[in-house]
């Protein structure tokens, strides 16, 4: 039985690595979508431009904007002069905010009343929007903080200070860039094998597996470990990347990565065989994968978090192996996480592997007796 | 010959036919309608980045009347889901297994030094790892915070106010909903996935299989050719583009505030873009699984990453910016939220759609030019 599985699998290698069209999807998309992304994927704002509408024109007015103009985050990029420009600017999507000072600043500041702002924001992306008033709030906190030292008034009564643990400069780039390991490891292998059975259907080679002496439980694992040294391989490229380009630090141990690598591709394979075997063209394999990939990627915590979506269809994200898989990236490499509070995600993947590989055995078993 | 194209039999033969070849393939009825229609609700329900119900920890070592009125501020905000804790050390064994993503601690001397002017350190642990929620959660905190402290000045008459005090007020979606803004941007991924995979395939399936040299065989026009074969697929997906806009509106009560005649529009540049960049895939390729892997590599993950619908173009690195430029995509959302929060902005919507335009022809162009008559 071995030398058979064994023959199918070299196969199957053989079949994949002389085609150069297929080497090269395999290994130029992912690290150029790797580099792209790994940069394009981030929430932190930089250089968000903002017009100022100074109505007190002095010299403490002044010395407060400073603190804006000097912050990478902000960019000053226009000034204007009167309400309606105010409204025009906004709306033309010049600038993202406008930072309004009040004609009385400087006297109420001197007088130990509140000098008074205004920030006019662009709601139209709400979270940039959120993000932006932050990073506000931060600037004229500290500059609260700072008159209240130099001009001798009574301080409030109780500070708060913030620390972050595992990501202290708060860099979406260490969120983001572990999960595109899974994403982008994930999008390939759906394209080849989710395709592949389909393909051999297309093409009448796989009624020709047929009439070998090859036993279903046979083609189904000639077809898996092919896929699975395929991704593998794919996934430390883009891991090398991550850690070589992009300088992610990484606290866990490798070999735990690896364990969830397996058992994450092993759930994901055993899905794409499955979409495979039910599709008898390959358009209908495709949009199959595509049914399953991008509902994967979207309720997997990738870019929003699983915390913030209805209760249903929280329930529904245990059913993806995604989900799993980002949590053992992430915890591995930003929090150092081991086995002992890791396991409950290894576990369901390889529960979702077992069942969905059983699965695509039946399925091949149907197409055979 | 060339002057009856476009009205004559052969035309409204070959369109005909390819219709009912959509008809019969069930596939491409799906990809048109049913596939958007599952992203609109997966989109719309699952993606939300508004932050509520934070899971903290909040460690009281010497509760007091001080730090029982936090606690219920605290308790009182949507954001937040606070658990008690008497010590440090069990918050941070929750902490690190992640039931908790921040921990809020009140020091034992904390209330006798609260409100004794500005020794009082409330202090924060975040886990950083999601660093955008964690962003999120610093400011609701600190909102927490201030509010609750300007109650209890008030209370214990002090007198105090702060050097700055600051107004914020946000345009368009004042409540902050995500689901206003993503929505928009949603239906830009959908149409971007539908138009590409409709055409990218069924183009190079027809030359693997050989259909295309039969029709090379016919007495049709190159142009009436090209033609036939994608306006089929435009109707298709003008369908699809009307009905995730009534879902948008009447299901997720995106508000529109744009006139229905830009958005119809606007659409039509979008499609004729797409569905080009799919059939020149096809036509570059003719092998379907290639043509089906670059369709998605070029559509999807660009279309989620690079257009602006969640990550801010602007704060990207220069180069990156550069390169949304060659996404329709990125016009197309900026156009969709302007139109469903804003309204007709023209000035927005007049350049992004000219290089929609633009987009299109060259793209067309291009396939134009590179659809074969020629068996090889």
């Amino acid at each position: 039985m071995w030398n058979r599985v064994v023959g199918l699998i070299i196969k199957e290698i053989l079949v994949f690595i002389r085609d150069p069209r297929s080497r090269f999807v395999l290994i130029v998309p992912p690290l150029v979508q790797m580099f792209i992304f790994g940069y394009a994927a981030t929430f932190d704002l930089f250089r968000v431009s903002f017009a100022l509408y100074d109505e007190n024109r002095t010299y403490h007015s002044r010395e407060f904007i400073a603190k804006f103009i000097g912050s990478p985050i902000f960019r000053l990029k226009k000034e204007i002069l009167n309400d309606s420009q105010l409204k025009d600017e906004i709306q033309k999507r010049n600038v993202l905010f406008v930072l309004h000072i009040d004609r009385r600043f400087d006297r109420d500041l001197l007088s130990g009343r509140s000098g008074k702002v205004q920030l006019i924001v662009d709601g139209r992306n709400s979270n940039t929007a959120a993000i932006l008033t932050g990073y506000a709030n931060q600037i004229i906190a500290d500059y609260n903080v700072d008159w209240i030292k130099k001009s001798g008034r009574i301080p409030p009564p109780s500070q708060i200070t913030f620390r972050a643990f595992y990501n202290p400069n708060l860099l979406s780039q260490w969120f983001i860039v572990p999960g595109l390991i899974g994403i982008l490891t994930f999008v390939v292998s759906a394209m080849t094998i989710g395709l592949s059975i389909a393909r051999e259907k297309e093409m009448g080679t796989f009624d020709q597996l047929l009439v070998t002496p090859l036993r279903p439980i046979e083609i189904l694992v000639g077809k898996t470990i092919p896929g699975l040294i395929f991704a593998m391989a794919q996934a430390t490229l883009i891991l090398l990347a991550a850690l070589l380009w992009f300088k992610i630090p990484f606290h866990g141990h490798i070999l735990l990565l690896y364990l969830g690598l397996f058992f994450f591709l092993f759930a994901i394979i055993g899905i794409e065989l499955a979409i495979s075997s039910i599709s008898s063209t390959q358009q209908q394999a495709l949009l199959g994968v595509f049914f399953f990939l991008v509902p994967s990627i979207i309720l997997s915590g990738f870019s929003t978090p699983i915390r913030n979506m209805p209760e249903p269809i929280q329930y529904l994200t245990f059913l993806n192996p995604m989900r799993y898989f980002l949590v053992i990236v992430r915890g591995i490499f930003l929090e150092a996480k081991g086995l002992d509070t890791l396991w409950d995600q290894y576990l369901p993947l390889l529960g979702i592997g077992l069942v969905s590989m059983s699965f695509s055995w039946f399925l091949f078993k149907q197409r055979l007796y | 010959m060339k002057k009856k194209l476009f009205f004559n039999n052969r035309l409204y033969a070959f369109i005909r036919k390819e219709w009912i070849q959509i008809l019969r393939d069930p596939s491409s009825f799906v990809i048109a309608f049913v596939l958007p229609a599952i992203l609109l609700f997966l989109f719309g329900y699952g993606v939300s980045l508004d932050a509520i119900h934070l899971p903290v920890g909040i460690v009281v070592e010497h509760p007091t009347r001080l730090s029982s009125s936090f606690e219920s501020s605290l308790k009182n905000s949507i954001y937040f889901s606070p658990l008690s804790y008497q010590t440090i050390q069990k918050a941070q064994l929750d902490f690190q297994k992640g039931r908790l993503i921040g921990i809020i601690w009140l020091r034992g001397n904390w209330s006798r030094e609260s409100l004794a002017f500005g020794k009082g350190t409330i202090q924060t642990i975040v886990n950083g790892t999601d660093a955008n929620t964690a962003r999120l959660l610093e400011g609701y905190l600190l909102g927490v915070w201030t509010g609750w402290l300007k109650r209890e000045m008030i209370d214990q008459n002090i007198q105090l106010s702060m050097p700055i005090s600051q107004e914020i007020r946000v345009w368009f979606n004042p409540a902050l909903i995500t689901k206003d803004y993503l929505v928009p941007g949603i239906i830009v991924i959908n149409m971007t996935v539908v138009g590409a995979l409709l055409t990218s395939l069924v183009v190079a399936r027809e030359w693997e299989r050989g259909t295309m040299e039969a029709m090379l065989a016919t007495p049709l026009t190159k142009l009436e050719h090209f033609v036939g074969k994608l306006l089929p697929y435009f109707i298709l997906g003008m369908g699809g583009m009307i009905f995730s806009f009534l879902l948008a509106v009447f299901l997720f009560k995106v508000p529109f505030r744009g006139s229905f005649w830009m958005l119809i529009l606007s659409s039509v540049f979008f499609l004729l873009a797409v569905l080009g960049i799919g059939a020149l895939i096809s036509n570059i390729s003719r092998n379907s699984f290639v043509a089906s892997m670059v369709a998605i590599v070029t559509s999807y993950l660009p279309a989620f990453m690079l257009s602006g619908f969640i990550f801010d173009i602007q704060s990207m690195p220069v180069a990156i910016q550069f390169l949304t430029f060659f996404f329709p995509a990125r016009y197309f959302v900026s156009i969709l939220q302007t139109l469903f929060l804003a309204g007709n902005v023209w000035s927005v919507l007049s350049w992004n759609l000219l290089v929609l335009f633009f987009f299109g022809v060259v793209v067309n162009g291009l396939c134009y030019i590179s659809w074969k008559r020629r068996l090889e």
